[in-house]
């Protein structure tokens, strides 16, 4: 610590270009600590504790496609499976395309399925009792001031109804919670009762979208998706099933592979910013040769000389590096905060300890790198060449 | 007792590319303990050179030199370095203050080779300004001070850590003759009344005139010594 004064000194040394270069790295660690927050939350979204004792069943040729509901009793008698419940894809749109959220039409028995999502038991039988009924999560609520008995009505996209009406008018009975703040994106569902939307819809009637499977021992999931898929072999509606997490992961693969997009953008801008402060740092180095042999005069050996230039490399990236994390923390706070319900995609999480370490371990390693020639020059440097401007 | 500084057989080859440059060739020169020698002579005659070997900033590439009974030509690298914190202070000509510290911060840098705490280091370093005439001059930094100021400050780092002998490299080089004439008187004070051991280079035959002996070097050897007394 007696040396951090002759380092932050070094740093400071040309004011301007360090300012310039620790906005770099500011930037840099910002766009790393957004990307980290939507892709840890990507992941976080399918390892909920609930969700590892569930296995999803679509359609083998693509979830797009229907299932028949026939289906549901015989995986429900299928060894292993604890419970079975369905649902349908309902697309609606509430007033403008832009208010867009996640509806979809529901089993009975849906919730059972779900414990993440907090109902109360009196809006459950309200649910299962009215069958224009519709549950939806409390971030959605709250962002379009509904309450408890008000009739909402949502456009079709996909399904019309038997008279012809693409508009399908719910009665708003429940509204549920998520506890847990990673899984708060959750709120962002809007259900309706899967009999009532059967009943009406003018096709697809005895067809579902997919099959929820709470596993009775989760070390069995393997064993037990196979023998649900088998049900199906060799017919014109065989399926896939998986656990929820490889379920999510392929969905959101086909929006978008996040963890690449976010590993190449990364890569490009970590890369740009070791060719950038690697630069500013054998700049440094180079005018400070007689200064670094006159501290090598006093009797700082070569290896003090060299923690000395590596310290300021990677001060340099730690103080850019943590204003940046604190600013992508901030503005994940603020959109949190502000847009709860955002559509399928899945919620940032908070920027946290785990992306804390990893942008600090990131920082350090190169900080380390641009500053290891500098600081082997720093080291090697002879005293008598340099104090003589050779 | 015997000299603080042995030299004996000293010589330093330089080898650039083929070329092989004899600086210092065979010289042999003893320093008493307080002491104040300068060294004369002209470009190329290896008083800079013999001043370094001194230091402990270069290593002989022949014969013995000792300091204060310490053969200082076998040290390696890192040992030499922990000899000079302990044993050599530096005076350049052109003061090699670290510009973005203060004059207090320059001075104390030999000190954060000890174990002195941050206290500590402060009141030696202020002690130290006090002695050459800075101490209302602490928490400036280089370019705010003169050349003479700045040569002072420098003085001050090269006694902060209290060193057995005191090595000036045309310490008056870049100053006026007022400022010069400063400095020198300085030095004198310090090897006078301090009993600092001096070895000083210098072009300016005024400037010898304040040590106690000036020896002459051409071509690597000695060719002449002249010694002066003052009070």
């Amino acid at each position: 610590m007696k040396y951090f004064s002759l380092v932050w000194a070094a740093l400071f040394r040309r004011k301007t270009r360090t300012f310039f270069t620790l906005l770099s790295v500011l930037a840099a660690f910002l766009l790393f600590g957004l990307l980290d927050s939507v892709r840890t939350a990507f992941a976080v979204a399918s390892n909920s504790v609930a969700a590892a004792n569930r296995l999803i069943t679509v359609s083998k040729i693509s979830f797009t496609m229907s299932l028949p509901k026939s289906l549901y009793t015989r995986i429900q008698t299928e060894p292993g499976v604890a419970d079975v419940t369905y649902a349908n894809w309902f697309g609606g749109i509430y007033q403008d395309p832009k208010h867009f959220f996640p509806s979809m039409a529901v089993a009975d028995n849906y919730f059972d399925l779900h414990p993440e999502w907090q109902l109360p038991g009196e809006q459950r039988k309200a649910f299962h009792d009215i069958r224009t009924g519709a549950v939806v999560g409390a971030s959605l609520a709250e962002k379009y001031h509904w309450k408890i008995g008000d009739k909402i009505p949502l456009q079709a996209t996909m399904f019309p109804q038997k008279d012809r009406s693409n508009v399908w008018t719910f009665d708003l009975v429940g509204i549920y919670h998520v506890d847990d703040p990673n899984l708060r994106g959750q709120e962002s569902n809007f259900f309706i009762n899967w009999d009532y939307f059967d009943e009406a819809r003018s096709f697809g009637n005895g067809t579902v979208g997919w099959y929820v499977v709470k596993l009775a021992d989760r070390n069995r999931a393997d064993q037990v998706a196979g023998e649900i898929d088998a049900l199906s072999a060799d017919s014109d509606h065989e399926t896939r099933t998986q656990s929820e997490q490889a379920f999510t992961a392929a969905l959101m693969g086909q929006f978008a592979d996040v963890g690449l997009i976010g590993g190449a953008i990364m890569g490009a801008v970590f890369f740009t910013l070791v060719l950038l402060t690697g630069n500013t740092m054998a700049q440094a180095v180079r005018e400070r040769i007689p200064e670094l042999a006159v501290l090598k005069t006093l009797g700082f050996t070569n290896r003090t000389v060299l923690a000395l230039v590596l310290s300021e490399s990677v001060l340099l990236l730690v103080l850019g590096g943590a204003v940046g994390l604190g600013i992508a923390g901030l503005i994940v706070d603020a959109v949190r905060t502000s847009l709860p319900a955002m559509g399928p995609t899945a919620p940032m999480v908070p920027v946290g300890g785990a992306i804390w370490l990893q942008g600090l371990g990131v920082m350090i390693l190169v900080g380390l790198v641009v500053g290891a020639l500098p600081a082997m020059r720093g080291m090697r440097l002879r005293i008598v060449d340099a104090l003589s401007g050779h | 007792m015997g000299a603080l500084v042995e030299i004996r057989n000293l010589s330093k080859v330089y080898e650039r590319g083929k070329e092989r440059i004899e600086v210092l060739h065979h010289v042999n020169l003893d320093i008493e303990r307080g002491g104040f020698v300068a060294l004369m002579g002209p470009s190329g005659s290896g008083k800079t050179t013999l001043l370094n070997l001194i230091g402990g900033l270069d290593s002989p590439s022949e014969g013995t030199l000792s300091v204060a009974g310490r053969r200082i030509e076998r040290l390696g690298e890192d040992a030499l370095a922990r000899w000079r914190a302990s044993n050599v202070g530096f005076v350049f000509q052109f003061y090699n203050l670290l510009p973005m510290l203060s004059a207090q911060k320059n001075v104390e840098l030999p000190l954060l080779l000890t174990r002195l705490s941050a206290t500590q280091r402060k009141r030696k370093a202020s002690i130290a300004l006090q002695l050459v005439g800075l101490g209302n001059r602490a928490q400036h930094k280089p370019s705010e001070l003169s050349g003479g100021q700045q040569q002072r400050v420098a003085i001050a780092r090269a006694l902060v850590s209290d060193p057995t002998l005191l090595v000036c490299d045309e310490p008056t080089g870049d100053l006026d003759r007022h400022s010069a004439t400063d400095i020198l008187t300085l030095l004198q004070q310090l090897n006078r009344d301090h009993g600092k051991t001096i070895v000083m280079v210098t072009h300016d035959p005024k400037a010898a005139e304040h040590a106690r002996q000036t020896l002459h070097l051409d071509k690597g050897t000695f060719v002449e010594s002249s010694e002066l007394a003052y009070a």
